[in-house]
C-alpha cells in the first residue's frame, strides 16, 4: 500500500521532480544514454533523447489511470448487471447470463483492435474498451454472490417490511456482495494495466507523445541489447505496481469480513 | 390466559380458508411434468384479536411455509387469506405495502435475519423509513431508542453491528424491528429454537409481555410442544401440510384426539426422571412420506396405529367435536 | 471404572489469546451406566469428549489424566489411540449427514471398520454389518446396506451412525447431542434405541445434551457443566428433585414443561452464556446468579463432595 502511494504521488508530481520535460529531447546527451546522475538523467534517456525518469512517471499516470478508470467502468456495468440478474432470477437471469457467456467466448483482442481501427487511437476509447471487456467476469461474480445473499433471511425480512425491490438491491444486496467484488477489483486493475501494456506493445495503445509503461517497455524491448535501461526501469515499476495491487487485494479480502474472525 | 381480551370482538382478524402452497419441482427425465411439492395442502383456521395460535408439527409439516403464505412472502397456490375482512391472498408486493404495517414476522435464525452491514439502529429504523418517510431522522432515532429499551437492549448500542451481539440479543433486535410499526399480527417462526435454553425463557417472556401491552395476535410456529403449551391460547397440529387437530391449549394437552397429536405429546421428554422413565410412549413407526407423493386419503395413515381401509380412500375432514376442538380423523373417538 | 477423567483442562490458542474450553474437569463412567452431561454453549461439554477421543483442533492442548480401563489416553500416539478409538469407545455426533461420507455406500463405510480393526474378511464384515443394521432397527437391512447416505432420512442416518459406532462392540458409546437435529417423534425412537442397546450389550453411554428432558429419561447420573467447569454432579433423581447449584436450579425452573399448567411468566436466568475469552475472575456463573455474594466474585468455587454421591462447585451452603 505504501509503495503504491509513493508511486502514485510520484506520478502526480512528475513534472516538478525533474528538470527535464517529458517530450523534448535533451540535445546535449546521447540518444539513448545510460543513467547519468550529474545530468539528472536518473534513468537515462531514450532513443529520442527524452529523459526516461520523467517518461516513466508520466507513463505511470497513464497506466494507473487506465487501470482505475477501466476497472471502474467494468465495476459499474458488472455490478448492476450481475446484481439485477441474480436478484430477478429465473428466466431473465438465464437470458442475461447466456448473453454474458456469448460475449465471453468472443475473442477480446479482436474487438479491441476493431474498435481501435474504427475509432482511432483515442485514449478514452481505450478506457472504455478495456472496461467493456472486463465487466463480464465482474457480472458473473456479482451474480453468484447475489444468488447466495438472496437466500439469506435478512433479505426476506426486508421483503416482510415492505422495502421496494430496488432498495433491497441497493441497501441490502450490494453492500453484502462488495467483499469479493472489491477484492476482484484490485486484481482487475493490474490485469487491465497489463492488457494496455500489451496493446501498446503491439503498437495499438497510447499515442505519442503520451506514453505508458507498455509503450516504454515496448520501446525498451526493441533496444534491449544496446540500452538495457530503457527496458529495465519501466519494467520494474510495472512489476512492483502489479505486485502491490495483488497484495492489497489479499489484504482487503481478509480485512473486509468483520464477522469472519 | 383466556380470551377475555377478545371478548368484545367476536370476529376473527385473520381467516384462512383452503390455503394451499405448492412448489413446482421438475420430475426426473427429459419430458416429465412438474410434480408439485405440496408444502401446505388445504389449511383452515381463524385467529382472534389478542390471541396466540400455536402451530406445531415436525419437519415437512409446512408450518414455516404456512407463515409465509399468510404474509404473502410466498404466493399461495390456492385458498383465501382474509385480513380484517379484506382478501390479501395473491396480492403483489406493491399492493401489500399498506398491510406490512400490520403484519410482521420474527425469524428463526437471529443473526441471519439481520443485515450484517447495517447498524442495529438502521435495521430497527428501516420499517419507519419505508412507511413513515416524513419522520425526521431525529424522531426516527428517538423511536428506535424507545423500542430498544422496551425489548431490553441498551439504547447506547444503537450504532453497533449485529455480529457484536449474542444470539438472544440479536433476537431482541428482530423483535424490535417487528414491533416498531406497532403491528396487529406477528408471525413468530420458531423464534427461540436457535437459542440456548437459558435464553429461550427470556425471549418468550418478552414476546408475551409485548402481546399483553400491545394487544397483539400471534401465530407462534414451533416444533417444541412445551414452549407452545406455555404461550398459546389455541394450538393447531400439522402433518405433511394438513391440519390434524386444532384445540384450546388445555384441551389439546389433556385430551388429544388425533393419534398423531397423542404420539407427538407422548414423545416429548419431560424433565422429571420418575415420570419420564415410567412413561408409556406411543412410538410411531416408519418414516415421514415425501411431500412429493403424499399418501392418498389421510396423509398420516402410513404411520398411524389406527389406520383402516377407509383412511386410504377418504381424506378425513376437519370436524368440530365440541368445546373448540376440531379433529381430522375417522377414528378420533376410538378409546384405548 | 471404565472411564476416569482427572483434572482435565483443554486450552485453545486463538489470535485473540488463550481460551480455556475445559477447566479442571473430573468425572468417571462405570461399566454399563449412562452418564448424562448437561450444558449450554460454552459449557465445554463437547470439548471434554473431543479431547478424550483425540479429536481436538490443531490449536488445542490438553492437560490432565484420562484413564480408559486403567490406560492413560492423553498423550497417546495416534497409532495407539486408533486401536482404542472406534474399537473400545466410539462417538456419535449431532449431524449424521456430515459424519458420513456422502460419496461412499454405507456398505463400504461399515465393512472398512471391521476389516481394519477386527481383521474380518469382506464377507464376514458385510454379514456383521447387516446384522447390526437390523439391531438398530433399519428395515430391509440387506437392501439398505448398499445405499448411499443421502438416501436415508435423518432418523435412519442416525441409526446408521449408531450401527457404525457399535461395529467393534465398544464398551463405551459417547453420544454428542444425538437427537437435537431430529424431529421429536424420531428422537423418541433413537433414545429408546440407545437405552435398549446399552442394556442388551452392557455398554456404558455418555449422553451429551442441553435437553433436561432427554437426560431425565436416560441417565443414571448427571454432570452439569457451565463455563468449562463442572458445577454439579448427582444421581438423576436427586438432581431433578433437589438441585444444589443455582444454575441447575435456574435451568429446571426456566424450562416450560409440557405436563404443566403454565404460570404467566417463566422464571429466567438473567444475562448471557459466558464468553470463554473473557471469563470473570471468580465463579463464571456469578454475573447471572441470584444468590451471588462477595466471595463469588473473587474466588472460583472448588468442586466439593457434599454427600456420598453428590458434588457441587458453589460457595453457597444451602439453596433456599
Amino acid at each position: 500500500m505504501a509503495i503504491l502511494s509513493v508511486i502514485v504521488i510520484l506520478a502526480v508530481l512528475a513534472p516538478s521532480l525533474s528538470p527535464w520535460p517529458f517530450d523534448e529531447p535533451d540535445w546535449g546527451y546521447d540518444f539513448p544514454g545510460p543513467p547519468n546522475v550529474e545530468l539528472k538523467h536518473w534513468f537515462g534517456t531514450d532513443g529520442n533523447g527524452r529523459d526516461l525518469f520523467v517518461r516513466t512517471l508520466y507513463g505511470a499516470r497513464i497506466s494507473l489511470l487506465v487501470g482505475i478508470i477501466a476497472t471502474s467502468v467494468s465495476l459499474l456495468i458488472g455490478v448492476t448487471y450481475g446484481a439485477t440478474a441474480g436478484f430477478i432470477g429465473g428466466r431473465v437471469d438465464n437470458v442475461m447470463m447466456r448473453i454474458v457467456d456469448i460475449l465471453y467466448s468472443l475473442p477480446f483482442m479482436f474487438f479491441v483492435i476493431l474498435l481501435m481501427v474504427f475509432f482511432g487511437r483515442n485514449i478514452f476509447l481505450i478506457f472504455v474498451a478495456l472496461g467493456a471487456v472486463e465487466w463480464l467476469t465482474m457480472a458473473r461474480i456479482v451474480r453468484g454472490q447475489t444468488l447466495s445473499v438472496k437466500k439469506k433471511e435478512f433479505i426476506e425480512a426486508a421483503h416482510a417490511i415492505g422495502v421496494s425491490n430496488w432498495k433491497i438491491i441497493y441497501r441490502h444486496i450490494i453492500p453484502n456482495v462488495l467483499g469479493p467484488v472489491i477484492v476482484y477489483m484490485t486484481l482487475t486493475i493490474p490485469q487491465v494495466i497489463l492488457t494496455e501494456s500489451f496493446l501498446s506493445f503491439l503498437g495499438l495503445g497510447v499515442q505519442e507523445p503520451l506514453t505508458s509503461w507498455g509503450v516504454l517497455i515496448s520501446e525498451g524491448a526493441k533496444q534491449m541489447e544496446s540500452a538495457p535501461w530503457l527496458l529495465v526501469f519501466p519494467a520494474i515499476f510495472l512489476a512492483i505496481t502489479l505486485f502491490c495491487f495483488n497484495f492489497i487485494g489479499d489484504g482487503l479480502r481478509d480485512a473486509l469480513d468483520p464477522k469472519d474472525r | 390466559m383466556n380470551r377475555e381480551n377478545g371478548a368484545n370482538d367476536n370476529r376473527p382478524i385473520l381467516s384462512v380458508r383452503g390455503l394451499k402452497v405448492y412448489f413446482p419441482i421438475v420430475g426426473s427425465g427429459l419430458f416429465s411434468k412438474m410434480i408439485p411439492l405440496k408444502a401446505v395442502d388445504g389449511i383452515d383456521f381463524d385467529l382472534y384479536p389478542g390471541e396466540t395460535l400455536g402451530v406445531v408439527g415436525e419437519s415437512g409439516c409446512g408450518k414455516s411455509t404456512l407463515g409465509r403464505g399468510i404474509l404473502q412472502l410466498l404466493e399461495p397456490t390456492e385458498g383465501t387469506v382474509l385480513w380484517l375482512g379484506e382478501h390479501i391472498e395473491g396480492l403483489s408486493a406493491k399492493e401489500m405495502i399498506g398491510y406490512r404495517k400490520q403484519l410482521q414476522i420474527i425469524f428463526q435464525d437471529p443473526l441471519a435475519s439481520l443485515n450484517p452491514r447495517m447498524t442495529i439502529g438502521d435495521i430497527i429504523a428501516e420499517p419507519l423509513t419505508v412507511h413513515y418517510p416524513e419522520l425526521s431522522p431525529e424522531d426516527r432515532k428517538q423511536k428506535v431508542r424507545e423500542m430498544m429499551e422496551r425489548v431490553g437492549l441498551l439504547p447506547l448500542m444503537i450504532n453497533r453491528y449485529p455480529h457484536e451481539f449474542s444470539g438472544g440479543q440479536c433476537q431482541r433486535i428482530g423483535v424490535a424491528r417487528a414491533m416498531i410499526l406497532e403491528p396487529k399480527l406477528i408471525i413468530c417462526d420458531e423464534p427461540v429454537s436457535a437459542l440456548d435454553v437459558s435464553i429461550q425463557a427470556q425471549i418468550i417472556n418478552l414476546i408475551k409481555d409485548l402481546q399483553d401491552s400491545f394487544g397483539l395476535s400471534l401465530v407462534f410456529i414451533s416444533h417444541d410442544l412445551s414452549i407452545v403449551r406455555h404461550i398459546s391460547h389455541r394450538i393447531m397440529v400439522l402433518y405433511l401440510g394438513n391440519t390434524m387437530e386444532i384445540a384450546d391449549r388445555d384441551t389439546l394437552y389433556s385430551t388429544p384426539r388425533h393419534p398423531y397429536t397423542r404420539a407427538l405429546i407422548s414423545a416429548v421428554p419431560i424433565p422429571d426422571p420418575k415420570l419420564e422413565k415410567k412413561k408409556q410412549r406411543l412410538v410411531l413407526e416408519g418414516d415421514l412420506p415425501s411431500p412429493l407423493s403424499p399418501p392418498s386419503g389421510c396423509v398420516f395413515r402410513t404411520r398411524c396405529p389406527l389406520a383402516q381401509d377407509v383412511c386410504s380412500r377418504q381424506k378425513p375432514v376437519l370436524k368440530e367435536i365440541g368445546a373448540g376442538q376440531q379433529v381430522a380423523c375417522h377414528f378420533w373417538d376410538w378409546q384405548e | 471404572m471404565l472411564l476416569d477423567v482427572k483434572n482435565l483442562t483443554t486450552r485453545f490458542h486463538t489470535h485473540d489469546g488463550e481460551v480455556s474450553a475445559v477447566s479442571d474437569v473430573s468425572l468417571s463412567v462405570k461399566a454399563g451406566e449412562c452418564l448424562g452431561v448437561v450444558g449450554e454453549s460454552g459449557s465445554g461439554k463437547t470439548q471434554v469428549f473431543m479431547t478424550i477421543m483425540g479429536l481436538l483442533a490443531k490449536n488445542g492442548r490438553a492437560e490432565g489424566e484420562v484413564y480408559f480401563n486403567g490406560q492413560q489416553i492423553i498423550g497417546l500416539k495416534t497409532e495407539a489411540l486408533n486401536k482404542l478409538r472406534g474399537v473400545e469407545f466410539s462417538m456419535i455426533f449431532q449431524d449424521p449427514m456430515t459424519s458420513l461420507n456422502p460419496y461412499l455406500r454405507i456398505s463400504r463405510q461399515m465393512t472398512e471398520v471391521l476389516v481394519e480393526h477386527r481383521g474380518c474378511s469382506e464377507a464376514e464384515a458385510a454379514q456383521k454389518s447387516i446384522d447390526l443394521l437390523d439391531l438398530v432397527g433399519i428395515p430391509e437391512p440387506k437392501e439398505r446396506f448398499r445405499m448411499y447416505p443421502h438416501e436415508f432420512s435423518g432418523g435412519m442416518r442416525q441409526r446408521v451412525m449408531i450401527a457404525m459406532a457399535l461395529l467393534c462392540e465398544p464398551q463405551l458409546l459417547i453420544a454428542d447431542e444425538p437427537t437435537t437435529a431430529l424431529d421429536v417423534t424420531v428422537q423418541a425412537q433413537i433414545l429408546d434405541l440407545i437405552a435398549r442397546l446399552g442394556r442388551e450389550l452392557n455398554m456404558a453411554t455418555v449422553l451429551i445434551t442441553h435437553d433436561l428432558g432427554v437426560i431425565a429419561g436416560l441417565s443414571d447420573r448427571v454432570v452439569v457443566m457451565y463455563g468449562g467447569r463442572i458445577v454439579e454432579e448427582a444421581p438423576v433423581d436427586n438432581l431433578f428433585k433437589n438441585p444444589y447449584h443455582p444454575y441447575t436450579w435456574g435451568l429446571l425452573e426456566s424450562m416450560p414443561r409440557i405436563d404443566e399448567i403454565s404460570r404467566d411468566t417463566l422464571y429466567t436466568i438473567s444475562g448471557q452464556p459466558p464468553d470463554l475469552q473473557a471469563l470473570p475472575p471468580g465463579c463464571s456463573f456469578e454475573p447471572r446468579c441470584e444468590y451471588a455474594f462477595d466471595r463469588c466474585q473473587i474466588e472460583v468455587p472448588e468442586l466439593r463432595r457434599i454427600a456420598e454421591d453428590r458434588v457441587k462447585a458453589c460457595h453457597l451452603d444451602q439453596l433456599k
